[in-house]
């Protein structure tokens, strides 16, 4: 076990280290400079271009600005070239309001998804489980921001939802539950459209799972000694079914930053991915190197510890 | 009749099931048509295919039949099926079919024009994009699943590094330094070449053979390349990776056919580990078949079959990262029609003119979901599991 660790741990190690090595030469290896964003603008003079590239290492071989740029994100003192903020605080403000987003969408979809796919693995090529296969099939298939679109429409004009921003414009100091409530509004539609591609792959996940339970000969045996039907799907059948899900729980983990670009774009949500949609356009590198060295970590992470969870879960496996 | 006869030929009867009836394509088909969502995907697929190479014919050339880029100011926002103001037009701005089949957009182009357009770019987006990551997929696990006892040597991996940092330079226009690295390279492999027939009578010096340790296997090679790749936020990526790039749609069939080659990568390693150690591989290669042919004669079509699915479904997600990217609006650039582009164009005016928005919407979503059913269909139809149980 502590030896997995290790080996794993140090595996992992190198890895990121050539993460970041690929990600520095994508970016900076690209046609196009930084300085060629806003070509009109007046105040980009030569020498300021020669200043800033000062500033910020740019002039130095490329393995330099290598080490300058991993030395600062280590130390913290990392800085957008946009603002000049330290990306790290700006990364964590971010951080906290896809949060929210991220975590509702991920309840939602665990939740919705395991009903519906042990039902229709148990009611197997009946009326509910072709529907629930063709919704699903619907569901993967839906461009997001389309679907975004049906939503908005349907939703302001009859419900008047919010989908614009975190928060109403000038709430101030409103009260407590009030303020609340606003919240959990404007959070509807973004974490139900978070949630839909999941609720569809995992609820087939779950179906297919079920199903190859199912066909085992242990539940056949207790189908013989005549249980009960609900004792048997959910007891002999579901629990081992459940196996895999729990190594997904590491996996989800990369999904904080990943993929909500678009949703977070239509609903003005300034969360991970609206800001480094914004710092694409900007070609405000620290903070797309910084936020693709995070995911890296994060999936990383996440494989770790769902190999932990199964070494723990699953004491067939030894490694 | 006498009785001897009746027994041999019932003795016939017994063993004449055991030879297969049906040929595989018969057995496939017979399956595939059992399945109905899946044979409706196909014949989308199918219609999809036809539209979009009949509407890469009719909108391109000087002076296509259905002009994408026509702009007809007098004609904003015309709903589907309406009629063509013709007093204000002129002679050669009516459109084709008489009547705006799906309506226009805020510059009055006609949509359905811009719909047969883009059609091609979803289509070929797809099939390159998926394309590029099939062979890269297949070529990479081929190699980790065929060769990967075998070890690469220090001097191997030299080498490579030298040549790419050579050709990395030369582009870089350091030109005189990368030249030299790579004709070190070129005498190098020559010198290699030349001692391999002798260096089996006589042992190499003493200083050289630290260069002939075993570095690393080709397999754990392969698959860490794979966890690397693995770790970069796919969408994410793309995004950055098109966005720096100049704009243009090639760009996107090539990022997008990059990024999404290490799930074929896997599947096809996994099946050749398998496959490997089976007995009619040892007879190919006891028949001395070199490698590449038992690799791609032999071996792949017993693998091609979780690869062909995981294609068909990768085209849709390709054609989906396409539409998304657009919506960004990067990738194809503007005065080309794709639906991503119509769609975000069209969702300014989204109460106004809702057919901007679901007419391309919906379009995307039925294609995808033909890719998706199909591809669907195929898996259960190439499983072996499910096959018996028919």
């Amino acid at each position: 076990m502590v030896s997995f660790i290790g080996r794993s741990f140090v595996q992992k190690i190198i890895t990121l280290f050539f993460v970041s090595i690929v990600s520095f030469l994508i970016i900076h290896l690209a046609p196009g400079k930084p300085s060629q964003v806003d070509p009109m603008n007046p105040k980009f003079t030569p020498e300021m271009v020669e200043r800033f590239s000062k500033e910020f290492h740019l002039d130095k071989p490329l393995y330099v600005q290598y080490v300058y740029f991993y030395q600062d994100l280590f130390t913290g003192k990392t800085a957008s070239w946009k603002d000049n903020q330290s990306v790290l605080k700006k990364i964590w403000e971010r951080f906290l309001n896809s949060l929210p987003l991220f975590i509702v969408g991920t309840l939602i979809t665990w939740t919705l998804s395991f009903p519906v796919g042990i039902r229709s693995a148990i009611f197997r090529e009946g009326v509910y489980d072709r529907t629930a296969t063709f919704l699903s099939y619907l569901l993967i298939s839906i461009p997001g921001f389309f679907f975004a679109y049906v939503l908005i429409i349907f939703v302001v004009t009859r419900f008047h939802v919010p989908v614009i921003g975190m928060e109403t414009f000038g709430i101030g100091d409103a009260s407590l539950p009030y303020i609340l409530m606003d919240r959990i509004w404007h959070m509807l539609l973004p974490s139900v459209l978070g949630a839909t591609g999941g609720i569809a792959v995992l609820s087939r996940y779950v179906r297919s799972q079920m199903l190859e339970v199912e066909g085992q000969d242990y539940i056949r045996t207790a189908r013989a000694k005549g249980l009960p039907p609900e004792q048997v799907h959910y007891k002999h059948a579901l629990r081992n079914a459940l196996l895999p899900f729990v190594t997904m729980f590491g996996l989800i983990l990369p999904g904080l930053i990943g993929g909500s670009v678009i949703i977070e774009s239509i609903f003005s949500w300034p969360g991970m991915g609206r800001m480094a949609y914004e710092a694409i356009l900007a070609r405000d590198y620290p903070v797309i190197l910084t936020v693709n060295f995070v995911s890296a970590v994060l999936v990383l992470a996440g494989t770790f510890i769902s190999d932990l969870l199964y070494l723990i879960v699953d004491p067939r496996i030894r490694l | 009749m006498n009785l001897n006869e009746t027994t041999v030929t019932k003795d016939f009867h017994v063993e004449a099931p055991l030879t297969p009836k049906r040929t595989r394509w018969e057995e496939f088909w017979l399956l595939f048509g059992q399945n109905r969502l899946a044979i409706l995907g196909l014949l989308i697929f199918i219609l999809f295919f036809c539209c979009a190479i009949t509407g890469l014919f009719l909108t391109s050339g000087s002076k296509p039949i259905f002009d994408p880029s026509l702009v007809r100011l007098e004609e904003k926002l015309r709903p589907p099926f309406s009629k063509p103001n013709l007093d204000l037009l002129e002679p050669d701005q009516v459109p084709t079919l008489n009547f705006y089949l799906m309506g226009t957009d805020d510059l009055g182009r006609d949509v359905f024009a811009r719909m047969l357009q883009g059609a091609w770019v979803s289509l070929t987006v797809g099939f390159v994009a998926v394309g590029i990551s099939v062979l890269i997929g297949i070529f990479m696990g081929g190699i980790a699943g065929y060769f990967g006892q075998h070890y690469l040597k220090i001097d191997h991996i030299l080498l490579t590094l030298l040549l790419v940092s050579g050709t990395g330079l030369i582009i870089l226009d350091v030109i005189r330094f990368g030249a030299a690295l790579l004709l070190l390279c070129l005498a190098y492999i020559v010198y290699a070449v030349l001692t391999r027939h002798r260096s089996k009578k006589k042992a190499s010096p003493s200083w050289g053979a630290m260069f002939h340790i075993n570095a690393v296997s080709v397999d754990t090679l392969i698959m860490r390349i794979v966890d690397i790749m693995l770790c970069f936020p796919s969408f994410f990526l793309i995004l950055t990776v098109v966005a720096i790039l100049p704009a243009s749609i090639y760009n996107i069939m090539i990022v997008i056919g990059l990024t999404s080659w290490m799930g074929t990568t896997r599947f096809v390693r996994a099946e050749f580990l398998s496959l490997r150690e089976q007995d009619f591989v040892a007879a190919a290669k006891a028949l001395g078949i070199g490698n590449f042919r038992i690799i791609f004669r032999h071996m792949m079509p017993n693998a091609v079959a979780p690869v062909l699915v995981s294609a068909t479904i990768g085209i849709a997600s390709a054609i989906l990262t396409e539409a998304g990217l657009s919506f960004l609006g990067f990738g194809v650039p503007p005065p080309h029609a794709t639906w991503g582009n119509i769609l975000s164009n069209g969702k300014n005016f989204i109460f106004d003119a809702p057919w901007l928005t679901f007419i391309p919407g919906i379009t995307i979503l039925i294609v995808v979901l033909s890719f998706n059913l199909f591809g669907e269909g195929l898996r259960d139809v190439l499983n072996p599991k499910l096959r018996e149980r028919h």
